[in-house]
C-alpha cells in the first residue's frame, strides 16, 4: 500500500470504461445486484410493504413465512419484512454518514502526521497503533458502558476503528509527495503548506483511499449490526438487522424464522459490499491487489 | 558415443500476442566427455534450450519439432513426465546462475543433500556421508558442520560451490550449468572453472556449458555452439570457432569481447540493432538486419553450411575463411 | 535477536500504557460520575461520597491517573462492585474459556486455510482456485456473530448433532471439545478465508523461486516440492497474519461467548456492563488489550525463530 500513489497526476480513469468492464465480471453483476435490492428496499421501504415495522400484534405472533408475512412476524406480531426493509436503512445511514466522517477525520489527522514536524508523526502513529491495540468490541463495550447505548455510539466506535487505518495511508502517501518535485517547486515558488496539501498533495491521494473506505462499508454495517445484537446500538423498537437477529436468538427454540430474517439482510449486504468493492478494485487498480 | 544429440528442436511458446518461435531449427551435440559451451547473448535461447532438455519448459511452452537423444537412444521430446524426472537429478544435472536463490533458505543443507538422493537407496546415514564426501570434494572447510547450517550462512562462491556438489552427487552422464560463474567475482569465476574442469575429468560426464563470457567458454570448453535469437548460428571447436569465424555475428561477438581488445579504445565496439522479434520472424537470415554484409542472397532461409571438419555456419559466406583485414 | 525482542516489548510497554491512558480517558473525563453510574439513581448523596473517597475520586485528575496507571501495572485493576473480590482474578479465572475458544478459531483456521490456499495456488486459474477465492472472501465478509447465530440453528437447534448451551462438563475434555466446536468454528471460519488467500499468494511467489527451479531439475517429486520446499516458506507469512489475527478472534470470541451461552471474558465484560460492574469492565478490557499486544509480540518472535534468515538477522 506504500507505494499506490507516486506521481501526478491524479490517476485518470473513465467511470464509463471502469463500469464496462466491472459488468463483464460474473462476480461483478452479481454485486451490483445484491447492493442494489438492498440499497432499493432501504429507499422504497414504504412502498414495498404496507406494515408499521414497530407495530405490535400480540395476534400474529411467530407466524411463518406467507402471503400474508412474507418473512414470518416476531415475537412481537410485528412484520418482520418490514423491519428488515426499515433496519436497511439504519444500517445504510450508519455506513455513509460514519465512513464520510471517518474519512474527513482521517484525512485531516494524516496530513497533519505526513506532513508536520517529525515529534508529531512518531506521536500521532504511536497514538494510531495504540487505538488499534483494542480489539473492535471491547473498545465498543467499554464506550457504551460510559455512554450508554445509542446509534451514535456506533458510529463512535466506527470512527474510532476506521480513522487509523485511513490517517496511516494518508501520512505514507503524503510523506512520498512530500520530497516529490512538483511539491518542492511549489514551496519554491512560496504557496502555503495548506494550500500545498490542497491544491498539490490531496488530489493525489484521495482516489486510491476512496476505495478503500467504501471496502469497509461491509465492515461498518457488521459493527452497528454486532452492536445492535448485543443491545449496544439502536435502541427498541427501531428495527435493526442486529436487534432483529437477537430477537431470533432470544426465541431461536421457538421458531427459526426471525433469525434467518435478521441474518439474511447481513448476509446478503456484507457480500454485495465486498464483492463489489473487490472487483472494482481490480478493475480500476490492480496496484491496490492484495490489501486484506 | 554422444551423450546428448539435439536435431532439428523447434521449440514454441504461444503469448496473448500470437506465437512465439524460441528456438528454431537447433541442431548440435555433446560428446562423452566432453565439455560444450553455448554462447551468446541474453535472449538468445539459452534457458530455453535448457528447460526444453530438461522438461521443465513453462506452461505455455512445446516443442513443436525436433528430437532431443540422450544417451544415444532415449528421445526426450515426448518422454512421460515420470520417466523425465526419473533422468533429472539423477542421470542430467543442472547448476544454475544464481547461487543466492538456488537453494532452498528454510532446509539445511544437510537436508537438501540428502533429499536429492532419496532413489540412491541408501540410508540416512550413507547419504549424509555421501553429501559430506561431495562437500569435501568441492572444498567446502570443516563439512560435517556445514550440512548443518543454512544456505544463508556460506558466501556466494561457497553456495556455488554446494550447488555444484549437488548436481554431481549422483554422478550423472550429463551436467548442465547455466552461466554458473556469471553472479561470482573473477577470482572465484576462475577457481569456480578450474573446480568444475577437475570434477568433471574425476567423475567422466559431459558438460553442456551456457556462459555469454568468451573468455570463460575459450578456457573451459572443447566444443562452441553460437546461438543466436533461437537459432544455431554457428557450432564448431574452440579453436574452429575462436580462430577462424565464419559466421558474421560470431565476429562481430569475439570483436566485441572486452578481453580481447589489445589496447584500451575509448568506446566497447557494439552490433547495432536489436535481436528480432521473435514473433515475427524474418523470412532470410536471422542475422541479416544487424549485418554489416548482408546482400540480396540473405533474404532466403540459411541451412546450415559445412565448412570442413565438423565446423558449420549458418552464413551464405560461410566457406569464405576471412581475410586479414577482416573482410572476405 | 535479544536486542530485537527488547526493541518490540518496548514498543509494546508504551502502547499498552498509551491504551491504559486512553481507557483512563474515557472513564474519568467523560460527563458522569462513576459513583453515581455504579450504584444507580436510587443512591444517597453520603452513599455516593463515600464510594467517591473510597474510589480515589476526590484526588486531582493526574494523581487518580498516576494511581491507576502504577496499579495496573502491578496487576491491582480494582476491586468487583459487588463482591469486592479483586478484578484480576475474575478476569483470569474467565481467561482459560476465551484462549481455548481462539486456540479453537486458530485450529479451524490453520486446518482448512492452509491446505485450501495451497491447493488453489498449485491449480491457479482453475474452476477450484476461483471456488476457493470466492468463497473465501465470503467468509470473510460475513460477520462472526451471523455464523455463531446460523451455527448454532443449524447444528445444534434444528440438527441437534452439537450442543448448544455452555462449555462442557468439568473435568470431561471430550465433552469440552465437543462443545469447543461450534463456537470455535464461529470465531474461526472468517480466518479459514484470511489464511487461505495468503497462502495461496505467498506460494504462487515461492513456486516462481529459483530454488524451485533447482529442486525440479534435481527430479524431486512434485508433492515434496510443493509440501516441504515451497509450503515451508508459504507458511511464515501467516504466523505474522494469525498475531493479528488473534486481535479480531477476541472480538468474535465476544460474540460466540453470548450466542453459546459460554464463560469467558467476552461473557464476563457484557454481564458486567448489564449490571454496571463498572471496574470490572475496564480490567477486563486492559488484560484482553495487554494479552492482543503480547501474542502480536510473540507472532513476531515466532517468525523469527522459523525462519532461518531473519533468525540470523537480529
Amino acid at each position: 500500500m506504500s507505494e499506490a500513489v507516486s506521481s501526478p497526476p491524479a490517476r485518470q480513469s473513465g467511470p464509463g470504461r471502469a463500469l464496462r468492464r466491472l459488468l463483464r465480471e460474473p462476480l461483478g453483476v452479481f454485486a451490483i445486484l445484491l447492493v442494489a435490492l438492498v440499497v432499493f428496499g432501504a429507499i422504497f421501504a414504504d412502498l414495498l410493504t404496507q406494515y408499521d415495522p414497530t407495530r405490535i400484534n400480540p395476534r400474529e405472533r411467530f407466524s411463518p413465512p406467507g402471503a400474508d408475512h412474507l418473512l414470518g412476524t416476531d415475537q412481537l406480531g410485528r412484520d418482520l419484512f418490514a423491519r428488515v426493509l426499515h433496519g436497511g436503512r439504519i444500517a445504510l445511514y450508519v455506513a455513509l454518514v460514519s465512513t464520510a466522517i471517518s474519512l474527513a477525520i482521517g484525512i485531516v489527522l494524516g496530513l497533519i502526521a505526513g506532513y508536520g514536524p517529525r515529534w508529531l508523526d512518531n506521536l500521532m502513529i504511536l497514538v494510531f497503533d495504540a487505538v488499534k491495540s483494542f480489539p473492535t468490541v471491547m473498545l465498543a463495550l467499554a464506550l457504551v458502558t460510559l455512554v450508554g447505548p445509542s446509534l451514535t455510539a456506533v458510529m463512535v466506535v466506527v470512527i474510532l476503528v476506521n480513522v487509523p487505518g485511513y490517517a496511516r495511508i494518508i501520512r505514507t502517501q503524503t510523506i512520498a509527495l512530500k520530497t516529490s518535485e512538483f511539491v518542492t517547486a511549489a514551496q519554491s515558488m512560496g504557496a502555503s503548506s495548506a494550500r500545498i496539501l490542497r491544491v498539490h498533495v490531496l488530489p493525489n491521494v484521495i482516489g486510491p483511499l476512496v476505495i478503500l473506505a467504501s471496502m469497509d462499508i461491509p465492515v461498518v454495517i457488521a459493527i452497528e449490526a454486532g452492536m445492535s445484537f448485543l443491545g449496544l446500538g439502536v435502541r427498541p423498537p427501531t428495527p435493526s438487522w442486529g436487534s432483529i437477529l437477537n430477537d431470533g436468538f432470544s426465541n431461536i427454540r421457538e421458531t427459526a424464522w426471525i433469525a434467518v430474517a435478521g441474518g439474511l439482510p447481513i448476509i446478503v449486504t456484507t457480500l454485495g459490499f465486498t464483492f463489489l468493492g473487490e472487483t472494482l478494485r481490480d478493475v480500476l487498480d490492480p496496484r491496490l491487489k492484495g490489501r486484506g | 558415443m554422444r551423450t546428448l544429440a539435439i536435431d532439428n528442436l523447434n521449440v514454441v511458446f504461444s503469448t496473448e500476442e500470437g506465437p512465439l518461435h524460441a528456438l528454431k531449427n537447433v541442431s548440435f551435440e555433446v560428446p562423452e566427455n566432453r565439455i560444450v559451451g553455448i554462447v551468446g547473448e541474453s535472449g538468445c535461447g539459452k534457458s530455453t534450450l535448457i528447460n526444453a532438455v530438461l522438461g521443465l519448459l513453462a506452461d505455455n511452452g512445446r516443442i513443436a519439432e525436433g528430437t532431443i537423444r540422450f544417451e544415444g537412444k532415449t528421445d526426450l521430446v515426448g518422454l512421460s513426465p515420470d520417466r523425465m524426472r526419473a533422468l533429472r537429478g539423477q542421470r542430467i544435472s543442472t547448476v544454475f546462475q544464481d547461487p543466492m536463490g538456488a537453494l532452498n533458505p528454510v532446509l539445511s543443507v544437510g537436508r537438501q543433500m540428502v533429499n536429492i538422493q532419496y532413489r540412491s537407496g541408501l540410508s540416512r546415514a550413507e547419504k549424509q556421508a555421501r553429501a559430506v564426501e561431495m562437500l569435501r570434494l568441492v572444498r567446502i572447510p570443516d563439512a560435517e558442520a556445514a550440512l548443518r547450517r543454512y544456505p544463508h550462512q556460506f558466501s556466494g562462491g561457497m553456495k556455488q560451490r554446494i550447488a555444484i556438489a549437488m548436481a554431481l552427487m549422483m554422478e550423472p552422464a550429463l551436467l548442465i550449468a547455466d552461466e554458473p560463474t556469471t553472479a561470482l567475482d573473477a577470482t572465484l569465476e576462475v577457481a569456480t572453472i578450474e573446480l568444475l574442469q577437475d570434477l568433471q575429468k574425476k567423475i567422466g560426464c559431459s558438460v553442456l556449458f551456457i556462459s555469454h563470457h568468451l573468455g570463460v567458454i575459450a578456457e573451459l570448453c572443447e566444443d562452441v555452439v553460437v546461438m543466436y535469437a533461437g537459432e544455431v548460428v554457428e557450432r564448431g571447436t574452440v579453436r574452429q570457432i575462436f580462430n577462424d569465424p565464419r559466421h558474421p555475428y560470431t565476429r562481430r561477438l569475439l570483436e566485441c569481447d572486452p578481453a580481447r581488445q589489445s589496447r584500451r579504445t575509448r568506446h566497447l565496439p557494439t552490433i547495432p540493432g536489436e535481436i528480432p522479434d521473435l514473433r515475427a520472424r524474418p523470412g532470410g537470415c536471422i542475422f541479416a538486419p544487424r549485418c554489416d554484409r548482408a546482400h540480396s542472397a540473405c533474404a532466403a532461409p540459411q541451412p546450415e553450411r559445412d565448412c570442413g571438419d565438423h565446423h558449420f555456419a549458418r552464413c551464405v559466406l560461410a566457406r569464405e575463411p576471412e581475410t586479414a583485414d577482416g573482410r572476405a | 535477536m535479544l536486542n530485537y525482542a527488547l526493541k518490540r516489548l518496548g514498543l509494546a510497554v508504551v502502547i499498552v500504557s498509551l491504551a491504559m491512558l486512553m481507557l483512563f480517558c474515557m472513564i474519568y473525563l467523560i460527563p458522569g460520575d462513576p459513583a453515581s453510574v455504579a450504584l444507580g439513581p436510587r443512591a444517597t448523596e453520603a452513599m455516593r461520597e463515600a464510594l467517591r473517597i473510597k474510589m480515589g475520586l476526590d484526588q486531582p485528575v493526574w494523581m487518580q491517573f498516576w494511581n491507576f496507571y502504577i496499579g495496573a501495572w502491578s496487576g491491582d485493576l480494582g476491586k468487583e462492585v459487588l463482591s469486592s473480590r479483586p478484578v484480576l482474578t475474575v478476569v483470569l479465572e474467565q481467561l482459560p474459556f476465551t484462549l481455548a475458544l481462539i486456540a479453537g478459531g486458530i485450529s479451524w483456521s490453520v486446518a482448512l486455510g492452509i491446505p485450501l490456499g495451497c491447493w488453489a495456488a498449485v491449480k491457479r486459474g482453475s474452476l477450484a482456485d476461483r471456488v476457493v477465492g470466492i468463497l473465501s472472501v465470503a467468509v470473510i465478509a460475513v460477520p462472526s456473530f451471523v455464523i455463531a447465530i446460523y451455527a448454532l440453528l443449524i447444528f445444534a437447534v434444528a440438527l441437534r448433532w452439537l450442543p448448544a448451551i455452555g462449555a462442557g462438563e468439568p473435568g470431561n475434555p471430550g465433552d469440552q471439545i465437543l462443545h469447543l466446536i461450534l463456537p470455535s468454528l464461529a470465531v474461526g471460519l472468517g480466518w479459514v478465508g484470511y489464511i487461505a488467500r495468503m497462502v495461496r499468494a505467498s506460494m504462487l511467489e515461492v513456486l516462481e523461486a529459483s530454488h524451485i527451479r533447482t529442486a525440479r531439475a534435481f527430479g524431486l517429486p512434485e508433492r515434496q516440492i510443493t509440501y516441504r520446499y515451497a509450503l515451508s516458506i508459504a507458511i511464515l507469512p501467516t504466523v505474522t497474519l494469525l498475531g493479528v489475527g488473534i486481535g479480531q478472534m477476541l472480538s468474535s470470541a465476544v460474540f460466540a461467548e453470548i450466542v453459546f451461552a459460554r464463560p469467558g471474558v467476552g461473557k464476563l465484560v457484557y454481564d458486567a456492563i448489564l449490571t454496571r460492574n463498572f471496574p470490572v469492565v475496564t480490567g477486563a478490557v486492559l488484560v484482553t488489550t495487554v494479552l492482543f499486544v503480547l501474542l502480536n509480540l510473540i507472532a513476531d518472535l515466532i517468525v523469527g525463530a522459523l525462519d532461518p534468515r531473519v533468525r540470523s538477522s537480529f
